[in-house]
């Protein structure tokens, strides 16, 4: 049954939960760090935008963004131009796409968790004549690891899960937009079955493992304040 | 020896900051002032936490902010005390310890004299959360040494311990001047500490400077109101311990070439002391009183006297000799009674004596006269 398996979704999906969780991760920590500080009315508009995801129905999401995305926009004709290659039904695109989608996921957990570590580890750390950027590596970072832990767990878990937006940006191209979510999809579809049967089980288990390691997280790392 | 100038203004919800004033740093200058006068906010506008204030900040010659400039905290090297201690609770004391050090200047304080001086050596492998309140503190203070600032800023590092804790770690504190070399800015509300602890006060009332000078001389100026409050106004005056009475379990003491006694006998002979008389302790006599339980008769003169026109009280300066004064507060009825006038001679009945445990001169050590705490005289 598992020979019959084509493995390739499995990878493609690894791939790209892999790359868009890196990526949010990096792009994510200085959004969350600005919400987290900022004074600027402007902070519950940006939360707005940021949460966007968890509400809108992913073919909304996926509309907007194969428009934003197609050759013929701004965003994605200078993306052909440098790289001679569309942004739309390829895995660039779905990385980008991935990373939207799950923006509140990578978000909001690391926001809490500056918001709890506050700004007094930081004055102390400036006190003891660290710079910012050292205090957010060696103080804040440390303190708001949980808020890491579970921001990585999430990201990565939901970019896994996702089937919408992929499919409306991504369409089902073999080896290279075809993940699992679709390839349940087309299994059922074409009415196989048992494929279909071992990728759900597969993911089911997954989904689980990961909720129990979040909340495993939640209680093994209490966010530690000064 | 480095003088810290500041000229600053900072709109608060109930009052506005403003404070312009010359810090000479000697010692241990105390900030004092009652719960949400602005004291703790001067020293965040000092370390250059409150970037909103306005005005001028410069450590000998350093500006490190006015019209153009703000220089960040991390540049300015100044240590900072926190009331809530802020040890990073993701590394033991030991981590928290070599975090300061790897970020101070070459040539700073060493490690093993902080450890030392502060008792730090069986708490390096513990971590924050394990520390009790007092110890919590005196990690925090050597961590902020070995990042050898220029200037340590104290904000009410006792306000969060017990009355014995705080009492244990006065004498760390009293130390650190000498021994590092570093001047400390102490802001608290406590009169108490302010005495053991300070060279000098600066005294605030709701953002604005009250009054600033020398300890002993700025709580017994007659011309404001007592920076301490009504209750505990009082004057501090210098004592020499002459020798002890075993049998009634007494120190007799020297103050000004006569003499005083207070309960306990635990101070050395010869040794030094700063006493605190609260002026509502302290009452006067045209003629030496005879038969009375009080045993500190002092003869004096009176330097001063300040009425209190809506109250029925006055206070009195009355001088003891050898430069020194005592404060005391009558009703304006016993000053007319008695026909006092700035030269009349009196005699000072002083009630109860609060004693600064701490020895001046500062090179003695603290720890010496370690008599019980505020052993007060009876009558």
């Amino acid at each position: 049954m598992i020979a019959a398996l084509d493995l390739a979704p499995i990878w493609l999906t690894l791939r790209l939960a892999a790359t868009s969780t890196l990526l949010l991760m990096l792009l994510g920590t200085p959004l969350a760090w600005w919400l987290a500080h900022t004074p600027s009315r402007m902070k519950s508009l940006v939360e707005a935008v940021t949460a966007l995801p968890l509400v809108l129905p992913p073919t909304v999401l996926g509309f907007y963004l194969l428009i934003l995305l197609s050759p013929d926009s701004t965003i994605g004709g200078a993306w052909v131009s440098l790289t001679g290659d569309n942004l739309t039904f390829s895995f660039s695109g779905l990385v980008i796409a991935t990373m939207i989608y799950s923006l509140p996921f990578a978000v909001q957990p690391l926001q809490a968790a500056f918001e709890a570590v506050g700004r007094a580890p930081l004055e102390a750390a400036a006190s003891l004549r660290a710079p910012p950027r050292d205090a957010f590596l060696t103080v804040a970072s440390p303190l708001a690891l949980r808020g890491y832990l579970t921001a990585l767990v999430l990201s990565f878990a939901h970019a896994i899960g996702e089937f919408g937006v992929v499919l409306m940006v991504g369409g089902n191209i073999p080896g290279r937009t075809k993940v699992i979510s679709i390839a349940i999809y087309e299994h059922v579809e074409t009415l196989e079955y048992t494929q279909a049967h071992a990728l759900s089980a597969l993911l089911l288990v997954f989904s689980f493992v990961v909720l129990a390691l979040v909340y495993t997280i939640n209680r093994r790392f209490p966010v530690a304040a000064g | 020896m480095a003088t810290l100038e500041i000229d600053i203004r900072l709109g608060l919800p109930d009052f506005t900051l403003e404070v312009a004033h010359s810090f000479a740093l000697k010692g241990i200058t105390a900030l004092f002032g009652p719960s949400g006068c602005g004291k703790s906010t001067l020293l965040r506008v000092i370390a250059g936490f409150e970037r909103g204030a306005s005005g001028r900040v410069a450590l000998g010659g350093e500006v490190w902010q006015d019209r153009r400039r703000f220089v960040l905290p991390h540049r300015r090297g100044v240590g900072y005390v926190f009331q809530d201690t802020r040890l990073f609770a993701h590394l033991d004391v030991a981590g928290n310890l070599r975090y300061a050090e790897r970020r101070a200047p070459l040539g700073g304080i060493a490690r093993s004299d902080v450890i030392e001086a502060l008792d730090l050596g069986p708490l390096l492998r513990r971590r924050p959360v394990r520390l009790s309140g007092g110890e919590r503190q005196r990690v925090a203070i050597g961590r902020t040494l070995l990042s050898h600032p220029r200037l340590l800023l104290m904000d009410e590092p006792l306000a969060a311990l017990d009355g014995h804790r705080k009492h244990d770690l006065m004498p760390y504190i009293a130390r650190l001047p000498g021994a590092f070399g570093v001047p400390i800015l102490y802001v608290t509300h406590s009169i108490d500490e302010v005495t053991r602890l300070a060279d000098d006060i600066v005294a605030l009332s709701e953002g604005r400077l009250l009054a600033a000078g020398e300890v002993a001389a700025t709580l017994e100026r007659l011309d404001l109101p007592p920076v301490s409050g009504r209750f505990e106004a009082g004057s501090l005056i210098q004592a020499r311990v002459k020798g002890v009475d075993r049998k009634f379990m007494l120190t007799l003491l020297d103050v000004a070439g006569q003499e005083m006694v207070m309960p306990g006998m635990a101070v050395p002979e010869g040794a030094d002391l700063r006493l605190r008389v609260r002026a509502r302790d302290v009452s006067l006599a045209r003629r030496r009183p005879e038969e009375i339980s009080i045993r500190n008769i002092l003869a004096g003169r009176v330097a001063e006297i300040a009425s209190e026109p809506t109250t029925a009280f006055a206070e009195v300066l009355v001088d003891i000799g050898g430069g020194q004064h005592l404060r005391a507060r009558l009703t304006r009825a016993s000053v007319s009674d008695l026909d006092l006038a700035p030269g009349a001679e009196v005699f000072v009945l002083v009630k109860s004596v609060a004693f600064d445990r701490r020895a001046l001169p500062r090179e003695a050590d603290p720890g010496q006269a370690g008599a019980p705490h505020g052993a007060r005289q009876g009558d």
